[in-house]
């Protein structure tokens, strides 16, 4: 039930068509409003982690680097030839 | 990623692992969500016979109490009532019947469904089923804080909610449940981040926050065979691309600004102190038990039904009598088949007792 998947956020509350609180976010081409009180700030463009209706954590690129990086050294050392 | 094939990384994690240790360990995993990835990659037949995982009491409808059912199903009939309830609740059978068969229900995807139900039915009173752990329980604490602004006074919260680290000590004081490590909540722990769990190091357990691909998966168990190996007890966080040290610092202060630690009644497990969430004076005046002085009694669970001890980690699906014959996806006796998430269900639909 804690399913979250991450989104791009398209609007960002409040403008014409959205009240504060709410961003936009499209998945799968489907566009739905969203919830945007457990986080400080969200940008348009930024990609986010959406939980039941609600941004539950902007990811970035710093975020998914310190994810790569922690296995680099495993792979490096057990050394077998790449693949791709 | 680093050139290298997922294949050719998780032969690598495998043979690492194998070559760390053969002593038994025996690891949790915490969350329904991991349940149902490691179930459908397979990942329990890639791991070495020395690593085993069982499923702990980490699906929020699996161990949502009868009691607690039967309070939603008795709100569910009432003509002046609307249950708002994730779908994940639907069909968990009652003492007589389930949410699915109660004339007032309306199935959502997010809690501010509800506030809009409650904003367009202001003749009803919208209870939303306060279903989940740590991920959820701030969603609803942000819906109850706008509905408080907009002065909208028809939406009402039963509140259900669980918490993790109640149910870590309950295992790890339990001398039958003999748990190497904990494969710790990816999404929980967005919410809550690494420092969180830290009251975990003095029962000298490994434990790493993981993702829900199959990568994240075998990176997380082959740090659990390390760490265990290592005698390393600090909570690891191999999610660092959501989880952060210390987490969601709004969530977590909305958390704390709506609801306080409450005893609470697990399925099959009983009363834990402090396991639960209930509203805090200023929010009580949204507390649906309250409104409508629902009974407090506590029910026994279906005849024969394992899902206490499966939920333990102590006995599996297969060790059930119901299981596959009087308890399947489509007529459930136990919770723990209902939900798509359950132990039982991820046995069943994988086949992974044979």
């Amino acid at each position: 039930m804690c399913l979250a998947v991450p989104v791009e956020v398209k609007q960002v509350g409040p403008n014409e068509t959205l009240p504060e609180g709410r961003a936009e976010v499209e998945i799968d081409g489907v566009t739905l409003q969203v919830g945007t009180a457990l986080v400080e700030r969200v940008a348009v463009g930024d990609w986010v982690l959406l939980h039941a209706g609600y941004i539950i954590e902007v990811l970035s690129q710093e975020k998914a680097q310190d994810q790569l990086s922690l296995f680099k050294e495993f792979y490096e050392r057990v050394g077998e030839p790449h693949e791709r | 990623m680093s050139g290298r094939s997922t294949k050719s990384k998780i032969a690598a994690l495998l043979k690492e692992m194998r070559a760390t240790t053969n002593s038994p360990l025996t690891f949790m995993e915490v969350c329904g969500t991991h349940t149902m990835s490691i179930a459908r990659h397979g990942i329990k037949s890639l791991l070495p016979p020395n690593v085993k995982i069982v499923s702990g009491p980490g699906c929020p409808v699996c161990v949502t109490s009868a009691g607690d059912l039967e309070r939603a199903l008795s709100l569910a009939d009432r003509p002046d009532v609307v249950v708002a309830t994730f779908g994940d609740m639907i069909k968990v059978p009652g003492r007589e019947r389930s949410l699915a068969s109660a004339r007032n229900v309306q199935v959502i995807y997010s809690p501010l469904d509800a506030l809009a139900l409650a904003e367009r039915t202001p003749d009803k009173q919208v209870v939303l089923l306060g279903i989940g752990f740590e991920t959820t329980a701030p969603l609803m604490a942000a819906t109850l804080l706008e509905a408080k602004r907009r002065e909208l006074g028809n939406l009402l919260l039963l509140s259900m909610h669980k918490l993790v680290p109640p149910a870590l000590r309950l295992l790890l004081a339990d001398p039958q449940c003999g748990l190497s490590g904990f494969l710790l909540p990816g999404h929980v722990s967005a919410i809550v981040g690494r420092a969180y769990y830290d009251f975990l190091k003095p029962y000298g357990v490994a434990s790493v926050i993981a993702g829900f691909d199959p990568l994240d998966l075998m990176e997380s168990l082959y740090l659990l065979v390390k760490s265990a190996h290592e005698g390393n007890t600090t909570p690891v966080n191999n999610y660092p691309r959501v989880v952060n040290e210390g987490g969601n610092t709004k969530a977590l202060a909305l958390l704390e600004q709506v609801f306080q630690p409450v005893d609470s009644s697990w399925r099959g497990i009983g009363i834990i102190p402090a396991s639960g969430l209930a509203l805090t004076p200023d929010f009580a005046s949204f507390d649906a038990a309250t409104r409508f002085g629902l009974s407090t009694e506590e029910l026994p669970e279906p005849p024969g039904c394992l899902c206490g001890s499966i939920l333990m980690g102590k006995r599996l699906p297969s060790d059930c009598l119901h299981f596959g014959k009087r308890c399947t996806p489509s007529f459930p006796v136990g919770p723990c088949m209902v939900s798509t998430e359950g132990t039982c269900a991820a046995w069943f639909k994988y086949n992974l007792g044979a």
